[in-house]
């Protein structure tokens, strides 16, 4: 089986990020923080002991997730982190109730903008797609 | 296979990525595989103060599906080679289609 290392190789290249705590972004724009216990060669990903991390500004709150596991097409990037610089950020962290209420405000706030930005663009004869497109 | 074989040659280099969610991240490229997936180290993002998620990592996997450009540096790209290895590839794929055997690679 020769060529199973050479059309394998998301294995050599993910296989030293084992069982390391990865922050993982996802295409609907989630992190996810959990330790790398299993993957393939398409990025589907095992995480042990999970956490979900919502940002807001320089805030950030956790969700408890515990087993997740990620289909490879919704990876965006895995990153490692780094104890050293992890502790020094210039972030707080806040309750997760305080986070989702900002969160949500956030999302109104937005939602508010773009519907003015649409306003105005379809009165100077543009056309405006209303649906949410995903980027990817 | 030989955009794999092109980015095989820039390992080593500072490169930036830009994915299709506008994030940009320059590092020096670790390894690349044959789905163009990349792996950076001593990574920067471009405008960090949007992503606060970013600031903790230090060398990443990328997904090569969700790529949008590589910027390279112009010293390190030989693009007369480059253009020479995309006829080359061309001519043997041609070849195959009318089922005479590749000439040997140059």
């Amino acid at each position: 089986m020769s060529f199973v290392p050479q059309f394998f190789t998301t294995a050599e290249s993910l296989v030293d990020s084992l069982d390391k705590k990865l922050l993982v972004v996802l295409r609907d724009g989630r992190k996810i923080i959990g330790i790398l216990r299993s993957y393939d060669q398409f990025a589907n990903l095992v995480l042990q002991d999970s956490l979900e991390r919502i940002y807001v500004g320089d805030a950030y709150g956790d969700i408890e997730r515990g087993v997740f596991i990620i289909r490879g097409e919704n990876v965006v990037l895995l990153g490692e982190i780094d104890g050293d610089t992890e502790d020094a950020l210039p972030l707080r962290q806040l309750p997760i109730e305080d986070i989702l209420q900002m969160q949500r405000e956030e999302a109104e706030e937005k939602a508010r903008k773009d519907k003015l930005r649409f306003q105005l663009l379809h009165k100077q004869g543009f056309s405006v797609d209303f649906t949410d497109t995903d980027l990817y | 296979m030989l955009f794999y074989s092109f980015f095989k040659t820039q390992v080593g280099q500072q490169v930036t990525v830009e994915l299709k969610n506008d994030l940009a991240i320059q590092g020096t490229l670790e390894s690349v595989d044959q789905f163009l997936n990349f792996k950076l180290k001593d990574i920067r993002v471009v405008d960090e103060a949007r992503y606060p998620h970013m600031l903790s990592v230090k060398n990443c996997f990328i997904r090569g599906s969700v790529v949008r450009y590589v910027q390279l540096s112009p010293p390190t790209v030989d693009t007369a080679l480059l253009q020479d290895a995309a006829r080359r590839e061309a001519q043997s794929t041609q070849q195959m289609q009318q089922g005479k055997p590749a000439a040997a690679a140059a």
